[in-house]
């Protein structure tokens, strides 16, 4: 797609503008295999490829099994590695997502939210990312175009990290963010390039005087200790999250968190929800404060690694809080969002009440009134002081 | 090609030491290939034997960078490895400076003829630069003797077992040479450890080539075979012999036998050593030893009707 890069608005869809932020990155190697909503990514990348004008090496692998395998041999060869997919894609690289997360190799993959069979559905949930949310990958979650983009970025120099070294997986919503024409702002070529620096690989396969081998088999006598390595790292991924978006809104003016908030200072009530679905929350919320109602969101950005600490601060006042998740974790008890913001929560002395909602999954669309009635159920608990309904789905 | 002698003086790109069994065939077929190379080489590997023989950590037998990710993705692996290289080779950004690599995967008959052909058929469609080696012992021997589409029918296997009512695998193994061979690759050949030269003669043109090759290599398996580590390599001749394993190669789409046994031996030579044909040899399965005969002999007239032609 000919995009004229300038500091100006430029109208694109989310797919047209992370397909242009990894042009503007200009990785090494691009495995790529076509799903809807991520198509476009991939196309789009393999014009920049075939008009000369990125250096990556496309790779138009058979399987998305294949596109994390050839990740993982590009990214331990030495190279900067990025992909994208959705959906079923992201179901077949499973296996190999933790085999790049426990070989500590930084690759991008751009995830384009959408349901998982059965039965097929193409539109957008986040079952795909929440079912790889334990694969030791760092996740970016976007509400916004320009959101998606901006992440694109800041997932290359969080999972390059010197104290990181992990995979990070952009996350953004299927159809309503992909497909949909938002303006947005481009930054220049050159300011991307700063701002990700050359890559630095550790241990590359390639230099070939230095022979090392990746993926031993690891008994009992150390497989726990590479564990442990690994989850210190992502432990640390916070902070270096924190260093880079602040790095981002220094160079570029675009201030970014840990996670999003919305007229939450002063909230009794708020919503916890992710991706676009914020957008029509805070729609429902500007409605409400015209009422005179204190209500609030919180959108959170990282989600792996979880920054539960910063989280419970920002909801500690908060009289009651509804947890919306645009997934199902199948347990009966609830998606996943909802269980790690509550327990996030327990060891506060005054605890927020809270109940989760699951929502909008396979695309069912998510209106300010389903926003205004999670609004009205809250003020009813904080009126009785009693969650009636703990869980439960809405917009059915 | 280097001689014995030479070969002999040059160092082990697969150094002693590892744990794979006495007698496996892996190891010979493995240092052969690798000193084809003649040069810088880096190595992948599905899961199976090999890599678990040679990497224990913290240690590991290889002298060259190498990788092990998963079971069906060799050649998806490769080719990302390959295609890294490639991409710092044009941009001068070669660690250590600029060089010619190769590039090699190996894999069980199990990772290669089963789990792994979809991303061997992927990776030699997009023609990347790449040998990929798979040593074929004719089951799943890492996990304890299973069958796959390589092994030889009316094996007994754990599970193709030789039972009271099904006499071991019904089924003929696969073709994957000529599967591979029929994606139109520069070059695609079948070797055996007992005929290093051959063997060797062929690593060094699947090294040379601008494309993907093949070689699918026969590998005693003492284990599985149920026969002495020591015979290991007669077993893997008699397997040529017999015309079970002929050695060929499929040059720019020419084929051609390598080597003609002067005196074609009984198919029960090769299979009366090994005990997963035992119960052939019982006198109400002398029915069953024929028809695996026929077979053979047909196959080798098959291989015999095309050797010298374009394909």
């Amino acid at each position: 797609m000919a995009i004229t890069a300038t500091k100006g608005q430029v109208g694109l869809t989310g797919n047209a503008a992370v397909a242009y932020a990894m042009k503007q990155v200009n990785p090494d190697v691009f495995p790529a295999y076509p799903i809807t909503p991520s198509t476009a990514i991939v196309e789009d990348f393999s014009s920049y490829v075939a008009d000369g004008e990125v250096t990556t090496e496309l790779i138009t692998v058979e399987s998305e099994h294949s596109a994390m395998s050839a990740c993982i041999g590009a990214s331990a060869a030495g190279a900067r590695v990025m992909t994208a997919t959705s959906s079923q894609g992201l179901a077949l690289m499973w296996e190999m997502l933790y085999i790049a997360s426990g070989m500590r190799l930084p690759i991008v993959l751009a995830d384009v939210n959408r349901a998982l069979s059965a039965p097929i559905n193409i539109h957008c949930d986040h079952s795909d990312s929440m079912g790889a949310r334990d694969s030791g990958w760092i996740q970016l979650y976007a509400e916004t175009v320009q959101e998606a983009y901006d992440n694109t970025f800041m997932a290359v120099r969080i999972a390059e990290h010197a104290k990181v070294r992990l995979p990070a997986m952009v996350c953004f919503d299927g159809f309503i963010t992909s497909h949909a024409i938002e303006n947005i702002s481009l930054l220049e070529d050159q300011e991307i390039q700063d701002f990700v620096g050359a890559y630095k690989a550790e241990n590359p396969m390639l230099d070939t005087d230095n022979p090392v081998t990746y993926g031993a088999m690891t008994l009992p006598d150390a497989y726990i200790d590479f564990k442990y390595q690994q989850s210190q790292a992502m432990m640390r991924a916070k902070d270096a999250a924190v260093e880079v978006m602040k790095d981002f809104g220094k160079r570029f003016g675009r201030e970014y968190g840990l996670f999003d908030t919305y007229r939450l200072e002063d909230a009794d009530t708020a919503i916890v929800i992710l991706n676009s679905a914020a957008g029509t929350t805070k729609v429902a919320i500007d409605e409400l404060r015209k009422q005179g109602k204190k209500v609030g969101l919180l959108r959170p950005r990282l989600f792996r690694p979880f920054p539960w600490q910063e989280m419970v601060e920002a909801l500690k006042n908060v009289k009651a809080v509804a947890v919306l998740d645009r997934a199902d974790s199948m347990n009966a008890f609830g998606g996943p969002l909802f269980n790690e913001v509550r327990s996030a929560l327990y060891d506060l002395d005054q605890r927020p009440k809270i109940f989760g909602r699951t929502y909008g999954l396979g695309g069912r669309d998510y209106k300010v009134k389903d926003a205004v009635a999670v609004f009205e159920e809250l003020s009813r608990v904080v009126e009785t002081g009693k969650v009636e309904t703990l869980l439960k789905y809405i917009t059915l | 090609m280097a001689t014995l002698k030479e070969l002999s003086k040059q160092q082990e790109l697969l150094s002693g030491g590892h744990r794979l069994c006495a007698g496996c065939g892996i190891p010979p077929i493995v240092r052969l290939v690798l000193r084809a190379a003649n040069g810088p080489v880096v190595a992948t590997t599905s899961t199976g034997c090999l890599e678990v023989g040679t990497t224990i950590y913290p240690y590991t037998a290889w002298r060259i960078p190498w990788i092990h990710s998963a079971f069906e993705n060799a050649a998806a692996t490769i080719s990302g490895i390959e295609s890294a290289y490639r991409s710092l080779k044009k941009q001068g950004r070669l660690p250590g400076g600029d060089k010619d690599v190769k590039f090699v995967a190996f894999g069980g008959d199990g990772g290669t003829y089963d789990i792994g052909i979809q991303a061997l058929s992927g990776a030699l469609e997009r023609g990347h630069n790449f040998l990929y080696v798979c040593y074929d012992n004719g089951a799943y021997m890492n996990t304890g003797i299973q069958r796959s589409s390589a092994t030889p029918m009316l094996s007994n296997t754990t599970t193709s077992p030789a039972g009271k009512v099904i006499p071991g695998k019904q089924q003929w193994r696969k073709d994957l040479t000529r599967i591979v061979a029929a994606h139109n690759i520069p070059y695609a050949a079948q070797a055996s450890p007992h005929n290093w030269s051959d063997l060797s003669k062929k690593a060094e043109k699947a090294m040379q080539v601008n494309g993907p090759a093949f070689m699918n290599v026969m590998s005693p398996c003492p284990l599985g075979w149920y026969t002495k580590s020591e015979d290991s390599i007669k077993w893997a001749k008699l397997s040529v012999d017999t015309c079970y394993w002929p050695l060929y190669e499929i040059e720019d789409g020419v084929l051609k036998i390598t080597y003609k046994p002067k005196e074609k031996k009984p198919l029960a030579e090769w299979l009366k050593p090994q005990g997963r044909f035992k119960h052939l040899f019982k006198p109400e399965n002398a029915h069953l030893l024929e028809e695996f005969q026929k077979r053979v002999d047909m196959e080798w007239q098959r291989l015999l009707d095309l050797d010298g032609k374009r394909l």
